[in-house]
């Protein structure tokens, strides 16, 4: 995308119909690292990239727990999704207050995407310049949505955003035809594999990525270094395997614990 | 073509005149309600009788009244009150109707809603003069609760308002098992309701008793109770005890 005369305003239209602070909004989602998300009938599974500034520094925190029921990863300005964040949590436990029941995530969805819209239509304001992945129940199972900045919101399968999140994207599109039966584990495996495809053939390891996961009867939460690790290892080995000639995959489903310590080089503000 | 314009007398708190539009007391009332858990769902039952003051005025009022797909609502209490919060649940109902999507708001949600409203209008000294009985089944599940004017809020398989308490529910608590069948269930309100027409004074002999099961609400036609007017005792009803009772 080139300047041009009709970018300098969110409130002016380009003659061919198009908003250039709003493309330039989601510009910026995809220069964040890479988040990705899936969905059976019953669970959602969130996994984003862990990047840090340095070294020195840790890792941003893109997975967000809105409720019990609700989780979101971002991509883009880490602090507009915090502020986003922050107002999806409001909206949920108001809701759970006056109801003793849990928001819908698809009434959440359309709540945050007209917070979003109105952005695009204040001369003071500037879109939020982050993506949402939003991943949540409501009464006929579980949902995958991807929030704009735009205002638009659309919901998935499977979906992934971020820089280099073409390469998930492919990955995603070959497979996501299974994930609605999927078991739970397989859709963890399928998002770490996904997280993989964007690291475009740095070793995946468990201290590069987090995951998280909510389903039906299970509450919104992180899992561990271990058990991303373990996951790791299955499909690791199995390229190890091959090499050797093709044995049978062994611990194709392992299940994945929860809960447990970290591991030393876990990074202190990390999940 | 007049109409009045309001007149805002600002901080009902604060403001003598203001106190005026605060609810001091009932003008216009409906006496128990009765419900109960049964097999199929919950079973609600009222009078059709509204008091003003000890005056059995009005004698065609339903105090029961469908919210939504999932639940029922009866009211004892003031009965302008009791229209309030139709109007509101009304509003409820049709946003939650807006959305569209697959999903809505079950008796829990309800019930919730209207204690929040309750306490609320309690906290600012102007009360909806009614207590709420909220029944409802979704997904299976029945479920039924009270709210009463102050914003006292529970549930439970067996609920009743106002003299019902003291009334029905010694016979409930003795009678009540669960998974009724509908038969047992109308028997076992009927009973209720026939010691409260003895005993209520503002009981009126014109009930109805109201069904919800997970197919929907259904709103019995009115009828009335039979009753036995000639014990013995009634005959010289001082016999025993000289007196002004």
């Amino acid at each position: 995308m080139f300047r041009n005369q009709y970018d300098t305003d969110v409130t002016t239209w380009s003659p061919t119909g198009r908003l250039f602070q709003v493309e330039y909004a989601m510009e910026a989602v995809k220069q964040g690292s890479a988040a990705v998300g899936l969905r059976s009938r019953s669970h959602v599974v969130l996994a984003s990239v862990n990047k840090a500034q340095s070294e020195l520094s840790s890792h941003q925190r893109k997975i967000f727990k809105v409720d019990d029921h609700i989780g979101v990863a971002i991509a883009g300005l880490t602090a507009d999704g915090r502020v986003l964040s922050r107002y999806m949590r409001s909206e949920s436990i108001n809701h759970s207050f006056t109801y003793e029941s849990p928001l819908p995530v698809g009434r959440l969805v359309v709540r945050l995407a007209d917070k979003a819209q109105v952005c695009t239509q204040r001369s003071w304001k500037r879109p939020y310049g982050v993506g949402l992945l939003v991943g949540g129940l409501d009464e006929s199972g579980a949902h995958l949505y991807y929030n704009c900045p735009s205002g638009n919101y659309f919901e998935y399968e499977a979906f992934a955003i971020g820089s280099r999140s073409q390469a998930a994207k492919t990955y995603l599109e070959r497979r996501f035809e299974s994930f609605k039966e999927s078991s739970r584990e397989d859709l963890i495996k399928d998002a770490i594999l996904a997280i993989r495809e964007t690291l475009q053939g740095e070793t995946l390891k468990s201290s590069l990525c987090t995951v998280s996961v909510l389903g039906v009867d299970e509450p919104f939460h992180f899992l561990d270094q271990e058990s991303i690790q373990k996951v790791i290892d299955t499909f690791e080995k199995v390229a190890e395997e091959e090499e050797d000639g093709g044995e049978a995959q062994a611990e194709a489903d392992a299940p994945v614990e929860q809960g447990g310590a970290g591991d030393q080089d876990v990074a202190p503000m990390e999940m | 073509m007049t109409f009045t314009i309001p007149i805002d007398n600002g901080d009902a708190l604060k403001n003598a005149e203001a106190d005026s539009q605060r609810t001091l007391y009932p003008y216009v009332t409906g006496t128990s309600i009765v419900a109960i858990k049964y097999k199929d769902g919950v079973l609600m039952a009222s009078d059709m009788g509204g008091s003003y003051g000890s005056t059995l005025r009005y004698k065609n009022i339903e105090r029961m009244k469908a919210i939504g797909k999932h639940s029922l609502l009866g009211a004892s209490g003031e009965i302008s009150d009791f229209q309030e919060i139709l109007r509101y649940l009304d509003e409820l109902v049709l946003n939650d109707n807006m959305w569209d999507d697959g999903n809505s708001l079950g008796p829990k949600e309800v019930h919730n809603y209207l204690t929040r409203v309750m306490y609320n209008r309690r906290n600012k000294f102007n009360p909806l003069w009614n207590t709420l009985v909220l029944g409802g089944v979704k997904n299976g599940e029945s479920y039924l609760g009270m709210v009463s004017m102050i914003g006292v809020s529970f549930e439970d398989n067996h609920v009743a308002t106002g003299f019902g308490n003291h009334l029905a529910r010694p016979i409930l608590r003795d009678e009540w098992h669960a998974d009724l069948s509908f038969e047992e269930g109308v028997k076992l309100l009927e009973k209720c309701m026939r010691v409260l027409l003895y005993r209520d004074r503002s009981a009126i002999n014109k009930l109805q008793i109201a069904k919800i099961t997970e197919e929907g609400v259904t709103v019995s036609q009115p009828y009335s109770l039979k009753t036995f007017w000639e014990f013995k005792a009634f005959n010289n009803p001082t016999a025993g005890a000289e007196g002004s009772w």
